[in-house]
């Protein structure tokens, strides 16, 4: 192992440490209000609404609608983790710490990364064990319900990155999440399979990539997808390595960061 | 074989997108083991300098190099020499000082046992240990400023860079930053110091650049250039002062207030004189001191000559 490798492993784990217990230090705001409102979902729409539904791809409703409250846990803490998270550095200026260190900007990207990904998939595994207080579930692809939580948690730790590095208030990291991110998350088969809209609403909703990593995941935990599941797995890909590229180009250049 | 210099920076450059031209091609080399003084008026680009050599900064032109490392080229490997106290509180402020030290030490890839060991050795000597566990935000200003120079301490570097260390900070603490940072000169680390307290510079420092409009309008030794200073200025305690001050040739005389005056001459001026004229208006002096300080005086007047170039 060579002495910079070994730096830079060092240099991570401190990163990750200390985004690991941040999440810990302040768990009455990262862990318990997602877990509440998860719990809200799944009595509300999975037992009261749910109970008056047909079931959908030979699941009850309550079932089918698991792995879409997983990954919305998923998505929504992963992104939110890291955009406080970096912009908190950004504001208090303790990023300089890092800027001014000899850590080269892989490590620092990844070590936000893990650690955004830690929440959200802690997260994931909340919800997916209040979910059995309501559901029995089998997991039909281990594999793929892991791999596909990890990628999907990994794209938007990154998204979040990128929107606080261009953040410049606390508004800024509110707005995409409110706006944008759950939109998308609603209308991406969290509640509904594609298969029930009609046109244009099929075609459109397949825009939105949500769609792919919530179907990736149902096809994972349940063995149902509206999405071919190599298509998934692609597109997931394909927006990890572009936000993980860019993410990277902006902290080499220091964009939002260095003067 | 002889050292590369600590600092070594070259026609460096920085316009900031706003069209402000902070840096105008300045040069400056500082060598190994220097307790050296970047001094200059606010505005002047001491802090994008500074930013600049720390990679804060991104510079528009221009060469850098730390012990003979380019902070361009070789980034990583500079910024092991590096030790930063910037001008800005910049720490978590929701971390404690003991996470603060050992989180840093790690970003420099120092593993976790070597780096609680200094944490614990600096913030002892910074004396911060009995606050190493309590909050950061509730630290006084003062402890704050003595926290970035622990964490700065950590990678022991072979520069330590000090924008502005003591903005704030009171006499017996400023006293006792400037014991440690002296110390750790003597022991062989260079010593970059950016202040306004003029008089720490006289005291602590060897050489001097003074950074005006993003140029260096001096650079030299401190002893030079004190030497440089051809006037002197003394304060002198007086009885009731009259209303008219007595005219002496070659000095000039000012009235403080109704006790005090303050006396200005070439350096070497015979004093005889004054003390007779003053004398002889019935003047009494009952104490006399030079006037603090004499850097202060070169510095305004090389600012404001700056000024005056520049105006014409």
């Amino acid at each position: 192992m060579s002495h910079t490798f070994a730096h830079n492993l060092v240099a991570l784990r401190t990163i990750v440490r200390r985004e690991v217990m941040r999440i810990v230090r302040i768990w009455s705001q990262t862990l318990i209000p997602p877990a509440i409102t998860s719990t809200l979902y799944f009595i509300i729409f999975g037992t009261v609404i749910g109970s008056h539904l047909h079931k959908i791809h030979g699941f009850d409703y309550m079932t089918y609608i698991v792995p879409g409250l997983v990954m919305m846990s998923v998505i929504t803490n992963s992104y939110g983790n890291i955009t406080s998270s970096f912009f908190g550095a950004k504001f208090q200026r303790f990023v300089e710490e890092m800027l001014v260190s000899p850590m080269p900007s892989w490590v620092i990207l990844s070590g936000y990364i893990i650690g955004a990904m830690v929440r959200g998939l802690a997260l994931g595994v909340i919800v997916m064990l209040i979910s059995l207080l309501f559901t029995h579930l089998h997991i039909e692809h281990p594999l793929i319900t892991l791999t596909t939580a990890m990628l999907t948690s990994m794209v938007f730790a990154l998204a979040g990155f990128v929107n606080a590095v261009f953040a410049k208030k606390f508004d800024d990291i509110a707005i995409i999440p409110s706006f944008v991110l759950q939109p998308l998350i609603y209308l991406g088969g969290v509640f509904y399979s594609i298969d029930q809209l009609g046109e244009p609403w099929h075609t459109i909703s397949k825009a939105n990539p949500i769609l792919y990593m919530v179907n990736a995941f149902r096809y994972g935990l349940l063995g149902v997808s509206d999405i071919h599941i190599g298509v998934a797995y692609a597109v997931m890909v394909f927006f990890a390595v572009v936000l993980g590229g860019f993410g990277l180009f902006l902290l080499h250049r220091g964009i939002g960061m260095r003067s | 074989m002889t050292q590369a210099p600590a600092l070594e920076i070259t026609d460096l450059r920085k316009t900031y997108g706003n069209g402000t031209e902070a840096l105008k091609g300045v040069s400056l080399t500082v060598q190994p083991g220097d307790f050296f003084a970047l001094l200059g008026p606010n505005g002047a680009g001491k802090s994008t300098l500074i930013g600049i050599i720390s990679s804060l900064v991104n510079a528009s032109g221009g060469t850098a190099k730390i012990f003979g490392v380019s902070i361009h080229e070789q980034r990583s490997q500079a910024m092991h020499l590096i030790g930063l106290v910037p001008q800005e509180i910049n720490f978590n402020q929701f971390e404690k000082p003991f996470d603060i030290c050992v989180n840093a030490a790690g970003f420099y890839g120092i593993p976790r046992a070597e780096a609680v060991r200094r944490a614990e050795k600096y913030l002892k000597e910074l004396r911060l240990w009995d606050k190493a566990q309590h909050p950061a935000r509730s630290l006084s200003g003062g402890m704050k400023r003595r926290l970035m120079i622990a964490r700065a301490m950590m990678n022991e570097p072979k520069l330590l860079i000090l924008d502005e260390p003591t903005a704030g900070v009171d006499i017996e603490i400023r006293r006792s930053m400037w014991q440690f940072v002296t110390g750790i000169n003597e022991a062989g680390t260079t010593v970059i110091l950016t202040t306004h307290y003029l008089e720490e510079a006289e005291q602590l420092c060897r050489n001097i650049a003074i950074i005006d409009h993003g140029t260096i309008v001096e650079n030299t030794g401190m002893k030079q250039l004190l030497a440089k200073l051809d006037v002197e200025t003394f304060v002198l305690d007086t009885g009731e002062l009259p209303q008219t001050l007595p005219s002496i040739d070659g000095i000039e005389l000012r009235r403080r207030d109704d006790h005090t005056l303050e006396a200005e001459m070439a350096r070497g001026h015979d004093l005889n004189s004054l003390f007779t004229m003053l004398d002889q208006s019935g003047i009494t002096v009952t104490s006399m001191r030079n006037k603090a300080n004499r850097l202060e005086e070169l510095f305004v007047r090389l600012v404001d000559n700056g000024k005056q170039e520049k105006a014409a």
